[in-house]
């Protein structure tokens, strides 16, 4: 009895420090979609601006027409979707190659492929900057998604899957004459769905939200990504205005929210895969 | 297509193979040399780590010999790779393709090669109609048992009609009963397609039941190729005599109904209870078995085993007995070597 009340008491205690953190994570979200359904006025209304009450699209109208939101979602779907495509592809064939063929260097090679994820991606702006602007790439579609077409990440956590698949699998295609190219697209890939999905949708929430790379070889309006966009909703010279922005932060993360519901069994599924050998 | 349009003889010679290097370098199969014949059911046969896997996917062309040459047929093979060397293999994993439904499975070798759907749907059944997969075509290898998955493997193997099917230790992830069914089944197949089969396994009643010849390998040495019946009554080594048969030849040490240079083996079947025997022991054990009864005893000469029949007159635990055998089932081995003297 006394062991079953111990157990009750934990048991509160446990959610009531997952409300409390829960809380802590998700009111500035709350904050942010609140304000951006404020008129102007209301948004600076405290405490009552932190109620849902007197809500209104009006802002999130006014962002969407003022900072040309359309045409920057556009831009930003474009490029994080080739760059996920790209990715997606590039990692398999690196990982295969990695985990499949024999050439001499293959383990030295690989560490040191590895070892570039130490790099942290600030060192190498400014060198990938002067490239992409001597192959003249500034403002433009390929300067945004051509550095980012393969990563280290992607290579590495696909190699480990195929790591996992049973070296029969490979052999019995050998014997059936399945060339490299085709064991990877019918075997190789399907069996790696989940880790590939997971991938896809990491490498989408990254493009997405990408603001230092973009920042550095974008400066015109028309190749604009989402991220680079909301800050012409800044308005430093009219407070009242300043829930445009939240407006705009609002529609520039609609799509990702969706994205992370629609997709979030895959992405558990794809960083769990192999966890547990099965 | 018929099945088992062609035959094919494979002729290892003096092959070897070596993994690592320097220090580490181990030797996984000595300079074997094996002549397996058109339609034999050939059993590589020992225990684990003998070198017989490395054997056969040296055959199959996923290992390549570190020396000595691998023929199919009348052609050198060295050099060919896995697929053209119309050779199927059954793994003892089944390497079934998981994401695939059984008949995409059955199909997929005939797809890759490039036949056309139509063909590959009616081969696909005929394969499954034979080993009674019908009725699981839709279903994907995870939703079957242990045995429908081995059956979808052998489906897959004989979809493409190969001269020589290879099986690597295909039953041993089966229960007992199915591992009894499928063995008479596999033999059933083998008498139906007119190919070479190449069997591994380290299960000597699967090579006694199955092989039309049994190699029994040991540390990467072809110790013996015969007949089972063969291998059984002529063993040629002191290791073959003790490998094959269930329980195994009692080998009694040198000097002991010898001469001091050779070893005496007698089978437990021929080991009599013999008043006035020249082996004293005292029984240890005695195992009622149905059909048979084992008689384990301690004598000077080590632990003999003997096989009676159930309704001969046993002696109690603790019993001194007397055992024996004729001279005519005694096996002779040298000392030194193992090898069979007469």
């Amino acid at each position: 009895m006394a062991t079953d009340t111990v157990r009750g008491a934990r048991k509160v205690g446990r959610y009531a420090l997952l409300v409390v953190v829960a809380a802590v994570v998700l009111f500035p979200i709350y904050a942010v979609v609140l304000q951006a359904l404020k008129s102007g006025p209301d948004a600076f209304d405290h405490p009552r601006s932190l109620l849902p009450v007197d809500l209104t699209f009006d802002t999130i109208r006014s962002a969407w027409t003022d900072g040309n939101l359309g045409h920057l979602l556009l831009n930003s779907l474009f490029v994080s979707g080739m760059v996920t495509i790209g990715v997606i592809i590039t990692s398999l064939l690196a990982a295969y190659a990695f985990a499949f063929l024999e050439f001499p260097g293959r383990q030295a090679l690989f560490a040191i492929f590895l070892a570039t994820m130490l790099v942290p991606v600030e060192v190498t702006v400014v060198i990938n900057q002067r490239t992409a602007n001597w192959l003249g790439w500034d403002n433009s579609y390929q300067g945004l998604i051509v550095p980012s077409l393969a990563t280290t990440f992607g290579v590495f956590l696909v190699r480990q899957v195929f790591l996992q698949l049973p070296k029969e699998l490979r052999e019995a295609a050998a014997l059936d004459g399945v060339g490299h190219m085709r064991f990877l697209y019918e075997v190789a890939a399907p069996l790696s769905r989940p880790t590939l999905g997971a991938l896809g949708l990491f490498t989408f929430l990254g493009t997405w939200n990408a603001y230092l790379w973009p920042s550095q070889i974008i400066t015109d309006n028309d190749h604009q990504t989402i991220q680079l966009g909301l800050n012409k909703l800044k308005t430093p010279n009219d407070i009242s205005k300043f829930n445009l922005l939240t407006g705009g932060l609002v529609v520039a993360a609609l799509p990702i929210f969706i994205m992370l519901v629609v997709f979030q069994r895959q992405l558990v599924r794809g960083l769990t895969a192999g966890a547990v050998k099965g | 297509m018929a099945y088992g349009a062609h035959v094919a003889q494979v002729r290892l010679e003096s092959v070897t193979k070596r993994f690592g290097e320097g220090d580490d370098q181990v030797t996984a199969v000595d300079a074997v040399s094996l002549d397996i014949h058109d339609h034999e059911f050939m059993i590589l046969l020992g225990p684990s780590g003998c070198g017989k896997s490395t054997l056969l996917r040296m055959v199959a062309g996923l290992e390549d010999p570190t020396s000595g040459d691998v023929y199919i047929g009348e052609e050198w093979v060295n050099n060919t790779q896995p697929k053209l060397r119309d050779i199927a293999m059954v793994f003892q994993s089944y390497a079934l393709y998981p994401h695939k439904t059984v008949r995409a499975n059955i199909e997929f070798p005939l797809k890759v090669r490039g036949v056309g759907k139509a063909e590959r749907a009616a081969e696909a059944q005929r394969a499954a109609d034979v080993l009674g997969l019908t009725d699981y075509m839709r279903r994907k290898p995870g939703q079957l048992s242990g045995g429908q998955r081995q059956r979808v493997a052998l489906a897959r193997a004989i979809v493409r009609n190969p001269a020589v099917f290879l099986m690597d230790e295909p039953l041993s992830n089966l229960d007992a009963k199915l591992r009894g069914d499928t063995r008479a089944e596999l033999v059933d197949l083998h008498r139906r397609f007119d190919s070479t089969f190449i069997y591994v396994t380290h299960d000597q009643v699967e090579a006694m039941t199955m092989g039309s010849r049994v190699a029994v390998l040991n540390a990467g040495r072809l110790e013996q190729v015969g007949t089972p019946q063969d291998v059984y009554d002529f063993p040629a080594s002191a290791f073959v005599a003790q490998f094959i048969g269930t329980p195994p030849m009692n080998l009694l040490p040198p000097g002991v109904l010898g001469t001091d240079d050779v070893q005496v083996g007698i089978r437990p079947e021929h080991l009599l209870l013999t008043p006035g025997g020249r082996l004293q022991a005292t029984v240890t054990q005695i195992e009622h078995l149905g059909h048979e009864v084992l008689l384990h005893a301690e004598s000077a000469a080590g632990r003999l085993v003997a096989r009676l029949a159930p309704s001969a007159a046993l002696p109690a635990m603790g019993d001194s007995v007397q055992l024996d055998a004729d001279a005519q089932h005694m096996h002779h081995f040298d000392a030194t070597t193992g090898v069979r003297v007469s």
